[in-house]
């Protein structure tokens, strides 16, 4: 499964390649991608696992910039 | 501004005052500067509570990231860089940095989000909401909540927001949010619309055919936010350049301060630190890659976005980069450098004139419905006046040679050159890039006319445009006769044609031009995106022409252009190519400065301040000259 999110308050390239990479690592993530200029992540993860994922993708975000803010619809 | 910026500029301005106050007096009071005097500490106060005031979020963030692991960030450096001047007895000097610091990053933020935000505004086409018709009354809803089969009500100056047909009323549609031109054109009712266009007059109804999920603008806005996804190699380069750039500056700056005090202290007795620290601390301010790892992307998503605006869509900066590589361009023939309408291109009467040898030939075609023969058929009704052709009497179609008609009593022959030999003529085959249809009148020969898949106006302009770009080979894949070909080829001012290719024949034709590709070298395919899917998908970039309302091809090109103006060509390998130069600017820009700087550092010449600038500064500039690729026009 593939979707986007929306990123408010990403301020820094560098945190965004920092998030990218973090998710990547995570278990059953085949691709992420957290793209500054859009202010989007997108994360295509297992199906079973994903709202999993998802939440885990949160908080590595957090552990790199504390004041984005990542909307969950 | 957004809350969290005006913010920051609020601490900024409240620091910068405390520090100005500070500054004045050590001006005004020079015993408070050095001296341990009362106003001495009054003036280290002041400095350091404005330091505070600027710069507490980046300690707190320094702090907070070290926690997690994460050390080598920009928070970490100017930390230690600013803690650091202070600790030498710089207070001046470290608060200066930290204030000058945050106000590049507000200025910076700022930038971003404005050229962020200027460039989704021209990629934007999304339709607000939609005026549905339901028992009677008119409510306005969100697109995506719109049932196919439901009445949609567009007034004039109103986007289409989602697919469907005309049911009432009339309009001119303008395209110029999809294919970057503004031309208008005329709906009624039973035409098909497209989401994306605005209605400029009249009120239209329409009875919706696609939800918006699988409308033209959802699938357009699709693939221009997928684009960032596809990131281009030096994109990534930076990316991994960034992870090693910062750890080594700052080694760089820990030798820096050990080594040659440690040198001076052995050898002449004298340990005297500061001087070689302040060096190293300058080092660190300069260690943040954010010049570039902001500058590079943003350049990228500026030639996506300008490109959008003239209706190319491209789906990744990856592609933008293969594309500023290319210099063999395979193109399709039919629909890409023809118009993939058959016309009557060329007549040659013999004894009559050239209008009568057209409607003669017509009145006997329109008996069939051979594709040549309609196109016949409506060249002779355009040429005429009042839209009319002369009747046919006892008209049979022969199959495989032609027909037979009577027209105003003459008998009429119109077909190939095997019909003429049955009827007894003798004539000349006729070699042409096309179909000939030979005529005789009362079995006397009257000449012929040249029925040709017209070739697009723009086609030669934009081959040689491609030329004086650079582009080595240009060749045409077709499945036509070699002489139609060949002709269509040099009119163009093609240097190759593949012709009498079988469909499964042009991707292994592909092949072999590839063979001949120059190194380090890209090959692009343009195709209209009916029946080369693996064309498109087989060549470095795949361009898909005139994809307006076509799924297929949006689907299977990289980079699709959206009207059927191949002038976009070359303008998008312009984009590709300005793109690709205000990149490496900003690469060499970036480093050379922050190289110079370092050096500068390294010989004490620089300091902090200058340091300062090439981070932040030269960040700034990087992202101004970025946005440069958004501006490009049509030559």
């Amino acid at each position: 499964m593939k979707k986007t999110f929306k990123l408010i308050d990403l301020d820094c390239a560098n945190c965004a390649a920092k998030m990218e990479d973090a998710i990547k690592k995570l278990d059953g993530v085949t691709n992420a991608t957290v793209s500054f200029m859009t202010q989007k992540m997108t994360i295509e993860a297992d199906d079973a696992k994903f709202d999993e994922i998802v939440k885990q993708a949160v908080k590595v975000c957090k552990k790199v910039e504390p004041d984005c803010e990542i909307v969950l619809k | 501004m957004s809350r969290k910026q005006k913010k920051t500029l609020r601490r900024i301005i409240i620091a910068a005052i405390v520090f100005a106050i500070g500054i004045a007096m050590g001006i005004f009071y020079p015993e408070s500067d050095g001296v341990m005097s009362p106003l001495f500490y009054v003036r280290t106060f002041l400095l350091i509570a404005a330091y505070l005031i600027a710069g507490f979020d980046v300690l707190l963030k320094a702090v907070r990231n070290i926690l997690h692991g994460q050390v080598f960030d920009e928070n970490f450096l100017m930390t230690i860089a600013s803690i650091g001047a202070i600790i030498i007895g710089e207070y001046s000097e470290g608060a200066a940095v930290m204030i000058f610091y945050q106000v590049g990053e507000l200025f910076q933020s700022v930038a971003v989000g404005k050229s962020r935000k200027s460039i989704s505004d021209m990629m934007d086409i999304n339709p607000e909401s939609a005026n549905v018709e339901r028992n009677g009354e008119i409510t306005e809803t969100d697109p995506s909540e719109v049932q196919v089969g439901e009445t949609v009500v567009i007034k004039p100056g109103e986007r289409i927001p989602l697919d469907g047909v005309v049911i009432f009323g009339s309009g001119s549609l303008n395209t110029a949010a999809l294919t970057g031109e503004s031309t208008l054109r005329d709906v009624t009712e039973g035409d098909e619309v497209i989401s994306g266009c605005v209605n400029t007059d009249g009120l239209l109804k329409i009875r919706v055919t696609k939800p918006y999920s699988d409308s033209t603008v959802s699938k357009i806005l699709e693939l221009v936010e997928n684009s960032s996804t596809n990131k281009a190699k030096t994109e990534n380069f930076i990316t991994r350049f960034a992870r090693v750039y910062t750890p080594i500056v700052v080694i760089g700056a820990v030798l820096l301060a050990v080594i040659p005090t440690v040198f001076i202290g052995l050898t002449s007795g004298e340990w005297q630190w500061s001087d070689w620290v302040y060096r190293a601390l300058t080092f660190l301010v300069v260690s943040c890659p954010c010049a570039l790892v902001i500058s590079v992307p943003l350049s990228y998503f500026g030639g996506i976005g300008g490109a959008s605006r003239h209706g190319i869509m491209i789906k990744g900066a990856n592609y933008l980069e293969q594309l500023a590589k290319a210099k063999m361009f395979v193109f399709d023939k039919t629909g890409t450098l023809t118009k993939g309408s058959f016309s009557v291109t060329e007549k040659h009467p013999e004894g009559i004139s050239e209008n009568e040898l057209l409607s003669l030939c017509a009145a006997a075609e329109q008996i069939s419905n051979h594709p040549i023969a309609a196109s016949v058929v409506k060249t002779a009704k355009a040429a005429n006046a009042n839209n009319e052709i002369p009747k046919a009497e006892n008209a049979r179609e022969i199959a495989g040679f032609g027909v037979e008609a009577e027209v105003d009593g003459k008998k009429i022959h119109a077909g190939n050159a095997r019909l003429m030999k049955q009827i007894g003529l003798d004539i000349t085959e006729y070699e042409a890039a096309g179909t000939v249809v030979y005529c005789a009148v009362n079995g006397v020969y009257r000449g012929y006319i040249l029925v040709s898949d017209e070739i697009k106006e723009q086609s030669r302009s934009a081959i040689s445009a491609l030329k004086a770009l650079g582009a080595e080979k240009t060749v045409m894949l077709t499945g036509d006769r070699k002489i139609t070909a060949e002709k269509v080829a040099e009119t163009i001012g093609l240097d190759e044609v593949k012709s009498q290719l079988l469909p499964d024949g042009k991707v292994k034709a592909l092949e072999e031009i590839y063979e001949a590709k120059p190194p380090k070298s890209t090959l692009a395919y343009i195709g209209d995106g009916m029946n080369d899917a693996p064309s498109l998908a087989r060549a470095d970039v795949g361009i898909a022409m005139g994809a307006l309302g076509s799924d297929a091809a949006i689907e299977a090109a990289d980079i699709v252009l959206m009207n059927d103006n191949i002038e976009n060509l070359p303008l998008s390998v312009r984009i590709a190519r300005k793109t690709r130069r205000i990149v490496t600017e900003n690469i060499v820009f970036a480093l050379g400065v922050k190289a110079a700087v370092l050096v500068l550092a390294a010989l004490g010449i620089g300091n902090m301040w200058l340091a300062v600038f090439a981070d932040v500064g030269v960040a700034v500039l990087a992202i101004i000259n970025a946005m440069r690729c958004m501006r490009i026009t049509q030559q």
